[in-house]
């Protein structure tokens, strides 16, 4: 078990905005993720990295609850926004989805045209007014998902008739369009080409500016490359977590070290 | 010899071909198999369908060859004038098969000899006597045309039946040899063996296929036929249904089109919500213990026989619907027949077709498609409502046509529950039928196959065909079109 000092006191002076305490995650019987203990940084990137298998999804979904949609998962532990536990019985894990934006493995846009996969989450929200209104709201977030140029002709047509990573940052203006405070993006990159994915993270830097971005990737250089913090995880334990440069050049633990020279897989 | 101990003669040729096949080719290789080109199998199985596949095609064609023939021969035979007014040949020739069949039957249980059987000069009320004895004759006296063409029937046929034997027996034992003398060790059996598998699966194919061809062309020809004696501008301008027997009927479809449509709609009406929304339960709301036994309960409606559903009609839900809408209630009804008794009863029919399929189809949405939508902060039913059921929807609507299409073909339903009156009326509560329902009582009838009344049911059919066929073509399409979207 994990029983370094607080990660919260390394991450010194800076805004933390999401704080999980002795995080237990449970599928059925088995123990998915053991006592986490993490504190996320405002407006930075934290990636999580690890072995298959190790939970780093698990906990990504704790974040915006959609553990909640799968019956046989049951989290405990403490994990606060702002300060708010999440896991409140007055919070609806519905809002709370507006709040906390995700992106998933794989590019899942709606067989909707692509104005229509992104208006989806203003409009179940009623964030706009009128078609003006929503009109802006589809274009500011296709600018800030930098594919506004590449749309903005065919903005009827089908999202599903775009290029992988076309529609990767379809769904991320989908999730940025309700405007939310967290974005939380599991293996973005995984089922894009190099070119796209080279795109999809300048995006990710981009976005950290507004946003509090948690990536989830097995990719160690892609962690190194777009990531101010990093967390390992391992078997369910958070082994170790820290600025993304001290991670990489000077780990602590033994287990991350074999594992960011590539020695465990 | 009887048919049946023929083929088992040869099927027992084919199966000592294949031992000794398998062995022979075994022995040229030295009794090791890695010798042959193919294994040991294939060279038995080469001789097996030499025997069998020659043989047996002469049997199929010298049997359906063989009646026609000897039929037409016994035909020609027969004396000018035999064929009385008001009577055809083939009413004779059926007389002369029954009297060949009475002979063989008496002679077979003793009750006449064989040579009094063949015999040109037999008495022929002697001859009538001991057929009746023999329980075999139904007209009251045989002629004497008639029986000697009875007696060169039966001679014909056993000629050809024992000179059939005779070939075929031939022809197996010949093939046996021909694949005995193949089977040597580079003889590429295997080859054989497959090509002949395929072109077995191609034959069964081609069955399929020409039957198919073959109903629609009676049904083409028919219609043809149909409106070569009736005007089609009276069978699709007419607006009126009343055949009558003694001609000068009137076949207008519409009335009947018009009682398919409108039964077929509330059927529809009441198959498609509830089908869906059973459907939608089934696969977005129900625990998988509650899914495991309702998805099969539904399904079960799917396999009672419409007859039942017919009964069920006629003494339960008419009955019912006369007590609310009848004479005694609302008054809009007068009989328990009516286009809303069978509607409903056809909707409850159809409610596991739409939501068997539309349960398939909503499960084949990803569930990448139902987490994005979560993910955005969309509630379970916003997400059913705007992003699984639009994505299912021409799925559903594919499995709605095909719904509609077995509305439009259901006949049972409709000829218990609907009543038959042509009639057009907006009325659901009137009794009407249906194209399907009076394609039954039209050839049911006593009427002459060749008159227009009955003839109708041809055309009848042929208009069900082509819009059953175009909903059915139409569905496809979109059921098509959809599964290309997640592949
Ligand atoms: N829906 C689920 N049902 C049951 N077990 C699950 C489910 N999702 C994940 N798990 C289990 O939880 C563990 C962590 O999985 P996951 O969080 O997906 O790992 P990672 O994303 O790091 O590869 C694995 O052992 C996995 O088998
Ligand atoms: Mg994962």
């Amino acid at each position: 078990m994990y029983d370094a000092p607080n990660p919260a006191t390394e991450v010194g002076q800076q805004d933390i905005k999401i704080t999980a305490k002795d995080v237990q995650v449970y599928y059925a019987d088995t123990h998915a993720i053991k006592n986490v203990n993490v504190d996320i940084v405002d407006r930075a990137v934290t990636a999580f990295i690890g072995p298959s298998g190790c939970g780093k999804s698990t906990f990504l979904r704790c974040i915006n609850r959609m553990n909640d949609t799968i019956d046989i998962c049951r989290v405990e532990g403490d994990i606060r926004i702002d300060g708010d536990d999440i896991y409140d019985k007055r919070v609806d894990p519905v809002q709370l989805r507006a709040k906390v934006g995700m992106v998933f493995q794989k590019p899942n846009p709606f067989p909707k045209s692509i104005y229509d996969n992104v208006a989806y989450g203003p409009r179940i929200h009623g964030l706009a007014k009128n078609k003006a209104d929503l009109d802006i709201i589809v274009e500011r977030a296709l600018r800030r998902a930098a594919i506004w140029d590449e749309v903005k002709d065919r903005l009827t047509a089908p999202g599903t008739g775009l290029s992988g990573g076309q529609q990767q940052r379809l769904c991320i203006a989908r999730a940025i369009a309700t405007e939310p405070e967290v974005l939380l993006m599991d293996e973005p990159c995984s089922a894009l080409d190099p070119i796209a994915t080279a795109q999809v993270e300048e995006l990710i830097d981009e976005l950290r500016r507004d946003y509090t971005v948690v990536i989830v990737t097995h990719s160690m250089q892609q962690a190194a490359r777009v990531s101010q913090k990093t967390a390992f995880f391992h078997l369910g334990d958070l082994v170790e977590y820290g600025d993304t440069e001290q991670i990489f050049t000077n780990p602590k633990d033994e287990r991350t070290e074999r594992y960011v020279t590539g020695r465990i897989g | 010899m009887p048919v049946f101990w023929l083929v088992m003669i040869v099927l027992a040729i084919a199966i000592g071909g294949y031992i000794l096949g398998r062995g022979r080719a075994l022995a040229g290789a030295g009794g090791d198999s890695r010798h042959l080109h193919s294994l040991p199998n294939y060279y038995g199985s080469n001789v097996a369908i030499k025997a069998v596949a020659p043989a047996f095609l002469l049997m199929i064609v010298w049997l359906i060859a063989q009646p026609i023939f000897v039929s037409s021969q016994v035909a020609g035979d027969l004396p000018d004038g035999i064929v009385a007014d008001g009577s055809s040949m083939s009413l004779v020739m059926a007389e002369v098969r029954r009297t060949a069949e009475g002979i063989n039957a008496a002679v077979a249980s003793g009750a006449m000899s064989p040579e009094m059987a063949s015999s040109g000069r037999a008495d022929i009320s002697d001859f009538t006597t001991r057929l009746q004895d023999a329980g075999q004759i139904v007209t009251a006296t045989i002629t004497q045309p008639i029986l000697n063409a009875a007696q060169s029937y039966r001679a014909m046929n056993a000629t050809g039946n024992l000179l059939m034997t005779g070939l075929v027996l031939l022809l197996a034992l010949g093939g046996t040899v021909w694949g005995l003398r193949e089977s040597y060790p580079e003889f590429r059996a295997r080859n054989v063996v497959e090509a002949s598998v395929r072109a077995l699966l191609i034959a069964a194919a081609s069955i399929a296929i020409l039957t198919t061809i073959g109903i629609v062309l009676s049904l083409i020809f028919n219609t043809i036929e149909f409106f070569r004696i009736y005007p089609a501008s009276d069978f699709f301008g007419s607006m009126t249904w009343s055949p009558s027997f003694q001609g000068n009927s009137q076949l207008g479809i519409w009335p009947l089109l018009w009682g398919t449509l409108y039964i077929s709609i509330i059927a529809l009406l009441v198959a498609v919500p509830i089908g869906l929304f059973a459907a939608i339960y089934l696969s977005e709301y129900a625990s998988k213990n509650v899914r495991a036994f309702a998805k099969p309960a539904i399904e079960v409606l799917a396999g009672i026989p419409t007859i039942v559903y017919g009964l069920f009609a006629l003494l339960t839900v008419g009955p019912l619907l006369m007590g609310v809408f009848g004479n005694d209630g609302l008054g809009w009804m007068q009989s328990g027949t009516a286009v809303m008794t069978a509607g409903l009863v056809m909707g409850i029919m159809l409610i596991p077709f739409v939501s068997s399929l539309s349960d398939d189809i909503i499960n084949a949405v990803p569930q990448a498609m139902r987490d994005g939508s979560y993910g955005l902060g969309a509630t379970k039913s916003e997400t059913i409502r705007q992003v699984v059921l639009p994505a299912a929807l021409p799925g559903i609507v594919g499995a709605i046509l095909l719904a509609a299409s077995r509305a439009i073909g259901e006949t049972m339903i409709v000829v218990l529950g609907a009543g038959a009156a042509a009639r057009l009326s907006l009325n659901p509560f009137d009794a009407m039928t249906t194209v399907t329902a009076k394609i039954v009582s039209q050839l049911t009838g006593d009427s002459d196959f060749a008159s227009p009344e009955a003839l109708v049911a041809f055309a009848l059919g042929m208009t069900l065909f082509i819009i059953t066929l175009g909903l059915n073509v139409f569905a496809l399409y979109i059921v098509r079109k959809y599964r290309e979207q997640y592949e």
